[in-house]
């Protein structure tokens, strides 16, 4: 009866009209200053004019990487749109040492066909050109994937810019009660779309490696669950409803598996379910330990967890099979809430000094622990699927945000959102 | 001048008077209460000193025994204390409330159609899934010692929040101390 009766709460939290999000906005916080300068020339427009400013939304993505330093728009000296129009004798003089530009057409204020070029300067040759025909509602993702070909062209390593981030929010109502969403947003915190919505928190959103589906823990049945849940359609599952904690969910690389923290047997124990048999294979065995967020290894075969087997939380490496499991941090009375870079190499943690709370690697073959952040409130590490920055979640003036480093600690960004607290960061898996 | 005097003499005189009604009147108003909470059991419908929760749950146990009712709710009686509050990252009930568990443990095996729903909560420092796990703990070592006062594995629900439903907003010492704790919560069945 009373289930029932959450169940209609549920719908009913699903029905009401929610106030519009607020957009989180990135402001870079301390940059590199091995920032390559490049020249963006506004792209020229044919026909009608398009709805989204695509140089400007690049220029913005390169920028906040930290490994770009656009010129400001009053210091290009020419606006060419077309190869022949360059003189890369001016751009040399500005030592830029990229050039990008291109146009937007449109007969018809829907459909838009959209080219760029990107030139080195010093060699006055052309590295790469692209034409694209999209409609309106796709000009905004395109200027991310245009973003993305030209950091990939003069960094080598893939660009995130088409990437999305998912996140939980928690806003006050009048009355002192609270609200959670579940958001996923465009890597730029722009177009925030709610994926759940809640009177009870949400927590642990976790990425299934197609970028399709999420897994996250919600309270709203009054005790903590596992849900699986389709992104384009909203469609969603209750994995793990068991007594007792249903919590921590993490996607295998294949993504056939959830690894998951449940205490149906009494203590918190990190367990595999393979998501189609429904099976249930339990991979810790501590009882008196609490053993928690599971985070896989890319080889698929291994399984790192915090434990406070030995006292305190520190980070454990076991089979995902079971077995024993051999203790990987050492510095430091407090390690927790690992993950793991792409590549398998580095891990990120919340690693405590003096009771501060920061976000810290750690190399797994050397064991060398790097503190990356100053703030002092951090949570959640989360890489970007290129492996160069680590999302986070800590806390300014009292309120959660969210915030980014690079894993060599020299960028620094920040996410701002007025509004509400924003936490449980998750970076996607690049699209398929 | 001497006008000014007395003004001045007189008129903290005005102020620690009208000071020194207003809280006659709250305590006055806090006695009228407490009284009805007491004595009548009718009242608790009513009476929300303790939030919603505590109306919710008297009428359910003035349903099945009155005299419960009472004694869930008289404010001298230990059982009146549904928090218990623990150290930063232990689970370890404080000594100072062995006597509260003792006497919810008393309640409940006495009163074997009641359940408890043991809450688990923690400060906002550390990880969010570790605390998870941590509240849960602290709900199992309450469910404990209320067990050896001979209540019933079934007389109990164990869940947490971790952190994330605090009792008190801040970052401050005393904000934590407030969250780190464990809520009972009585239910019928």
């Amino acid at each position: 009866m009373l289930r029932q009766w959450f169940k209609l709460v549920a719908l009913l939290i699903a029905l009401v009209p929610w106030p519009a999000q607020a957009v989180l906005t990135i402001e870079i916080t301390g940059g590199s200053e091995a920032a390559l300068p490049i020249a963006i020339v506004p792209f020229g427009v044919e026909g009608y004019a398009p709805p989204e400013d695509i140089s400007e939304i690049i220029s913005n993505d390169l920028a906040s990487s930290g490994r770009f330093a656009p010129l400001d728009k009053q210091d290009l000296i020419s606006q060419p749109h077309e190869g022949q129009q360059v003189n890369f004798q001016d751009w040399r003089l500005l030592r830029s040492e990229g050039l990008l530009i291109g146009k937007v057409s449109s007969q018809d204020g829907q459909n838009f066909q959209v080219q760029f070029q990107l030139f080195d300067v010093y060699k006055a040759e052309q590295l790469v050109g692209k034409r694209y025909n999209v409609p309106a509602s796709g000009l905004r993702s395109l200027a991310h994937q245009i973003a993305d070909v030209v950091y990939e062209t003069l960094t080598g390593e893939k660009g995130v810019f088409s990437t999305r981030l998912a996140f939980v929010t928690e806003m006050k109502n009048a009355d002192g009660s609270k609200r959670y969403a579940l958001q996923v947003s465009d890597a730029d915190g722009a177009n925030p779309r709610t994926v759940l919505q809640s009177t009870q928190p949400i927590m642990s959103p976790n990425w299934a490696p197609d970028g399709e589906r999420l897994a996250y823990v919600s309270f709203e049945n009054a005790k903590s669950e596992v849900y699986v849940q389709e992104l384009s359609s909203g469609r969603r599952n209750s994995v793990a409803s068991f007594r007792g904690l249903n919590s921590a969910p993490a996607w295998s690389p294949d993504g056939k598996k959830l690894a998951l923290t449940l205490s149906k047997n009494g203590n918190p124990e990190i367990y595999v379910l393979e998501l189609a048999s429904g099976n249930l294979s339990r991979v810790t065995h501590n009882s008196g330990a609490i053993d928690t967020e599971a985070v896989w290894m890319p080889n698929g075969r291994e399984i790192l967890f915090t434990s406070d087997r030995g006292g305190r939380p520190q980070i454990y490496r076991v089979d995902a099979d079971g077995g024993r499991a051999e203790r990987v941090t050492f510095e430091g009375s407090y390690n927790a809430s690992a993950d793991i870079s792409p590549d398998g190499k580095t891990m990120a943690m919340v690693h405590a000094v003096n009771g501060k709370f920061h976000i810290a690697i750690q190399d797994l073959q050397t064991g060398a622990v790097q503190v990356l952040t100053d703030t002092t409130a951090d949570e959640s590490p989360s890489f970007a699927p290129n492996g160069r920055m680590i999302l986070y979640a800590t806390e300014q003036k009292g309120r959660g945000v969210l915030a980014a480093v690079s894993v060599d600690g020299r960028i620094k960004q920040r996410l701002g959102e007025s509004g509400s607290a924003v936490r449980e960061p998750a970076w996607s898996p690049f699209r398929r | 001048m001497k006008f000014f005097k007395l003004f001045a003499m007189v008129l903290p005189l005005l102020f620690l008077a009208a000071c020194s009604s207003s809280p006659d009147k709250g305590m006055d108003g806090g006695d009228v209460a407490v009284e009805e909470r007491g004595a009548d059991t009718a009242g608790v419908d009513g009476q929300g000193a303790d939030g919603e929760d505590m109306g919710a749950e008297a009428k359910v146990v003035v349903g099945e025994d009155g005299y419960a009712g009472n004694e869930l709710n008289d404010p001298s009686s230990p059982l009146s204390n549904r928090v218990v509050y623990f150290d930063y990252d232990s689970d370890v009930v404080r000594s100072e409330d062995q006597e509260t568990l003792r006497a919810h443990g008393a309640y409940l095996a006495k009163n074997p159609n009641l359940t408890v729903r043991l809450e688990g909560h923690t400060d906002e420092r550390g990880s969010r899934e570790y605390n998870l796990a941590l509240g849960e703990r602290r709900a199992l070592s309450v469910r404990q010692i209320l067990m050896l006062q001979g209540a019933s594995i079934d007389q109990f629900q164990v869940t947490s929040f971790g952190e994330e439903r605090p009792a008190e907003e801040g970052s401050s010492e005393y904000a934590w101390s407030q969250n780190r704790r464990v809520e009972l919560k009585y239910i019928g069945r």
